[in-house]
């Protein structure tokens, strides 16, 4: 039988990672565009992070502190699977915290704390197509892009309007990168939209499975679609963080009981940690060492 | 044959000699095909006018058009030149290679030979055939119209009215909901469509009210050229006159010039200033529509002319 | 007092040691060793490696094991493995004429060189349930002969000699320009390029030969049932072993790394004349790693039905949709995008609750003239 593998550092090859950077690159070169790469089969399956994982491992070394989250969170079920995978074939310090994190892996958030220059955002697409559920034809998506044809996306925006009396897109909202690119910027909700315009950190989106890395590079205009007279926005809460007391931050629903009862807490668990441990708190909150159990 | 009161009354006013441009196009190369030079303006039987563009300028050259399927000629030969405001009817039987010819000279199928010189809105003559995709795409979407035959074919079905007719203007760039709402509805009335039907998908049209929809679709960005498969085709008679008649209105009213294929020469004598009489893939005849309808020199012209049912 | 959800981490843990557990079921129930699944359930190893794209008898064993059974998790596992091995080189095109044969048939001819060999083949078994297979006695040894590989020439080499049969890979165009010759043509990779529509033929070939065996039987099914029709005839399946060699510069000569069985399905279609070529029958192809006929016989016909574009015939089926066909082909690629619906979208949910109830309160107050309290 075969002997048994041995692995290189961060799992890929050599050879994949050069070509894995240069996709990277060219998607550096041309903020928004979807540059095509030869994604590879990893250890875990299409749709659970690949992309992100060929990305962070293209680009991680010995000395970088990997954060990874899932829904905010770094402690969800793939999160701590990625960030375990990691950790075995790197060797690389990990963190949940935002702040000592060089490179963040995360899939449908974007973290509360403002990112600064140096760090790198890695995000997890399933779908980088911002026209495939109105045009399923990639060979029509592709001239469209390259021909800037965006009247289509405008359509579905008006057609939320005239049906909703506002745009019904709450999450993967479409953006419009350096006024040329319009790009989905993965599953976030669009509450984190305005979180990518001119942002400090470098931010690199990879769809392993449909086979594209697209990017947007510190200090890039992120515009998101909307029109004139009914303009961008972004989800409210009435509640702040029952844990917290946070503002102004996206809270997930927990269900208390059958009878309707609910509460929501933050979705990045890093921040709310923090604030926390900084002294702030919420209504439903007990003493905060408990909480942090 | 046809005499009316009507075609006694037009007036031609004496022929002005044709610009450079155009007799050197209408005579140098045309020996195959008939054709003839329209004067510069000539009144129409409901007594409009059609005018040939500032300078003379025609909007459209074409040469020696062909398209051959391997050994099967679709249609050969075809030159004529089209004027701003000016409407064409070509006309001719199943086969006749109309068809072939609309979508040759709307880039939807590329031709064998020949060329087709379209002056641009920078006054540059462009051949159709040697513009880049983006280029192309771009007039479609501007400059052009395109009426199908069948209006599903020209329409998104699964989007409201509003939306269909505000999607050129939103793909030019316009980013003002309420505008382009307004925009929409002020065409969905010049077409005749009620104004509570904005919001409905054009699945729930009638053919007429598809049709129409199909126009305002095609007319919102003020194009230039219109080319038309069979506007009228399938439709009730009653709902044939009355989009002839919008269509007319609407052609005079925006001095668009238009390429109609059609089968029905009524449509042609409604509609056109000029025909062109096509069988088996080459134009047999052409001239002024009220000519070749009420004096037609071709056997086959006249055998056409003598087939109109009488109602 | 709520207390966030935090263990992942030992959930994780102790699902895996679950699975271990499952994975080997009654300790008292002797384990299945490697070689048992190599002997005994060869065509599952088949499958594993064809779907795959690896050929090692043993790697798929385990894969399969480890799997439990499961062959797209298998098949997962052998591309995962795949995909950390150095390419050192690619060997010359296998010469299927030359195969050492243990099954070959044709449809097309009653008799022919080579004659009708039926091999190993479930096609005439009687699908009766056979309890003495499982109470092991001694199986007796089959009828043996020597492998003839010089006088079995293939079907379509006989067509062709006629002028029958179009080119092998030529085709063809519908306005009847020729072909780039073959020896120019650099040939694609899939598994090194991102694949971009349209698709030349060669990497349509690969991705069917890796492409999950369920789904072209069903579209191959389709294109017999009326949506695309090629009128398929089974010009030759042949089933056996080839030489598989590496040219060594170093040595100026190829060495052969051995051989490997594989299964050739060669499809005679609908045939097509133009103006400059006389009426040709055409082609559709098929070849897989080991003894899997059915998907052969079912990546004939979609290859067939997938040049419907090349040899101008207009597409009204999703057998001969393209884009369909290939980007949803790959189960590894599918098991893993339909599975990732069961990682949480709370998040996204969360926003689509927010809009959904807000929607409904603006219905609500629509309906009524007083104000509804604010959630």
């Amino acid at each position: 039988m075969s002997p048994t593998p041995t692995y290189n550092f961060a799992y890929l090859d050599e050879q994949t990672k050069r070509m894995i950077r240069r996709a990277i690159l060219k998607a550096i070169a041309i903020p928004g565009y979807q540059a095509p790469f030869a994604s590879r089969e990893m250890p875990m399956p299409y749709g659970w992070g690949t992309g992100g994982v060929q990305i962070t491992a293209s680009i991680i070394g010995p000395d970088d502190v990997l954060k990874v989250i899932d829904q905010g969170a770094d402690d969800t079920t793939n999160a701590v699977s990625i960030r375990a995978f990691f950790a075995k074939v790197a060797n690389v310090a990990t963190t949940t915290r935002t702040a000592d994190a060089t490179i963040i892996q995360t899939r449908h958030r974007i973290p509360e704390r403002k990112l600064a220059e140096g760090q790198i955002l890695v995000y997890q697409v399933p779908i980088p197509e911002p026209l495939r559920f109105l045009e399923p034809r990639e060979t029509e998506t592709r001239k469209m892009h390259a021909l800037e044809e965006y009247g289509l996306m405008h359509v579905k925006l008006y057609e939320d309007i005239a049906k909703h009396g506002e745009i019904a897109t709450t999450y993967a909202y479409p953006v419009k990168v350096e006024g040329r690119y319009v790009m989905d910027p993965s599953p976030t909700p669009k509450f984190d939209n305005p979180k990518m315009h001119m942002s400090e950190a470098l931010q690199l989106f990879g769809a392993g499975r449909e086979k594209r890395i697209y990017a947007v590079p510190p200090y890039t205009e992120v515009v998101s679609l909307d029109f004139e007279d009914h303009p961008f926005e972004i989800q409210t809460f009435t509640d702040p963080c029952a844990m917290c007391g946070a503002e102004g931050v996206y809270l997930d629903e927990v269900v208390l009981d059958d009878k309707g009862g609910h509460m929501y807490v933050c979705s990045d668990t890093d921040h709310c940690e923090e604030r926390r441990l900084s002294g702030h708190r919420g209504v439903l909150s007990g003493d905060p060492l408990e909480a942090a159990e | 044959m046809n005499t009316t009161s009507d075609a006694v009354n037009v007036t031609l006013p004496p022929p002005v000699p044709a610009t450079p441009v155009a007799s050197h196009s209408s005579v140098a190369l045309m020996a195959s095909s008939p054709q003839i030079d329209p004067p510069d303006r000539f009144a129409l039987r409901d007594g409009s006018e059609s005018h040939k563009g500032e300078g003379g300028a025609p909007l459209l050259k074409v040469e020696g058009l062909s398209k051959y399927y391997g050994t099967r000629m679709g249609c050969a030969d075809v030159s004529f030149s089209l004027w701003p405001g000016e409407v064409l009817a070509v006309v001719g039987e199943s086969g006749s290679g109309k068809t072939t010819l609309l979508n040759c000279l709307s880039t939807n199928l590329e031709p064998s030979f020949g060329r087709a010189l379209y002056r641009m809105r920078d006054e540059e003559f462009r051949n159709l055939y040697e513009l880049s995709e983006a280029e192309r795409r771009f007039l479609m979407r501007t400059d052009w119209g395109f009426v199908h035959q069948n209006p599903a074919d020209g329409l998104r079905m699964t989007v409201s009215a509003g939306a269909n007719v505000g999607e050129r203007l939103m793909a030019v760039g316009d980013r003002h909901y309420g505008r382009i709402r307004a925009t929409a509805l002020d065409w969905l009335g010049r077409v005749e469509i009620a104004a509570d039907r904005i919001d409905d998908e054009p699945r729930s049209f009638s053919g007429g009210m598809r049709q129409r929809l199909q126009i305002a679709r095609n007319l919102v960005t003020s194009p230039r050229l219109v080319f038309m498969d069979e506007p009228t085709g399938g439709l009730d008679v009653s709902v044939q006159a009355r989009l002839l008649d919008l269509l007319r209105s609407l052609v005079s009213e925006l001095g668009l010039a238009a390429v109609v294929v059609t089968h029905d020469l009524a449509v042609a004598r409604l509609l056109s200033h000029r025909m062109m009489v096509m069988k088996d893939g080459r134009v047999i005849e052409a001239g002024l529509t009220d000519r070749v309808l009420d004096d037609p020199r071709e056997p086959y012209t006249q055998l056409l002319v003598s087939s109109i049912l009488q109602v | 007092m709520y207390v966030a959800v935090k263990g992942g981490e030992a959930a994780i843990a102790n699902a895996h040691a679950l699975l271990a557990d499952r994975r080997r079921g009654d300790r008292a129930v002797p384990a299945l060793r490697i070689d048992q699944i190599v002997q005994q359930l060869g065509l599952a190893v088949d499958r594993t490696m064809g779907e795959g794209s690896l050929y090692d008898q043993e790697l798929a064993a385990l894969a399969i094991m480890q799997a439990r059974g499961d062959l797209i998790e298998a098949i997962f596992l052998v591309r995962a493995y795949r995909t950390t091995l150095p390419r050192f080189g690619y060997s010359r095109p296998i010469e299927t004429e030359k195969m050492l044969i243990e099954r070959r048939i044709s449809a097309t001819y009653k008799d022919l060189p080579g004659g009708q060999l039926l091999g190993p083949t479930f096609d005439y078994t009687h699908r009766l349930l056979d309890p003495a297979i499982a109470e092991g006695g001694e199986v007796a040894a089959p009828v043996t002969r020597e492998a003839d590989a010089a006088h079995t020439p293939r079907v379509t080499d006989l067509l062709a000699h006629e002028g029958l049969i179009e080119a092998d890979s030529g085709g063809l165009r519908h306005n009847d320009e020729p072909k780039m010759n073959d020896s120019e043509r650099e040939v694609g990779d899939l598994t090194r390029e991102p694949l971009q529509f349209p698709l030349d033929r060669d990497l349509r070939l690969q991705a069917l030969a890796r492409g999950d065996e369920g789904f072209l039987l069903a579209l191959g099914y389709s294109t017999q049932r009326g949506y695309a029709r090629s009128h398929p005839f089974a010009g030759e399946i042949r089933i056996g072993e080839v030489e598989v060699e590496l040219d060594v510069p170093e040595l100026g000569f190829a060495v052969s790394l051995g051989r490997i069985k594989v299964t050739e399905c060669q499809m005679v279609n609908q045939f097509k004349g133009s103006a400059k070529v006389p009426p040709q029958f055409t082609r559709g192809y098929g070849l897989v790693f080991g003894q899997a006929e059915r998907k052969a016989m079912a990546m004939a016909l979609c290859d067939r039905a997938l040049r419907a574009r090349e040899l101008g015939e207009d597409i009204t089926a999703a057998a001969q949709d393209e884009e369909f066909v290939i980007s949803h082909a790959d189960n590894v690629q599918a098991t893993g995008f339909v599975e990732h619906l069961k990682l949480p979208h709370y998040v996204d949910f969360q926003a689509e609750l927010g809009l959904v109830r807000r929607l409904r309160d603006e219905f609500e107050a629509a309906q009524e003239p007083r104000q509804e309290a604010a959630e």
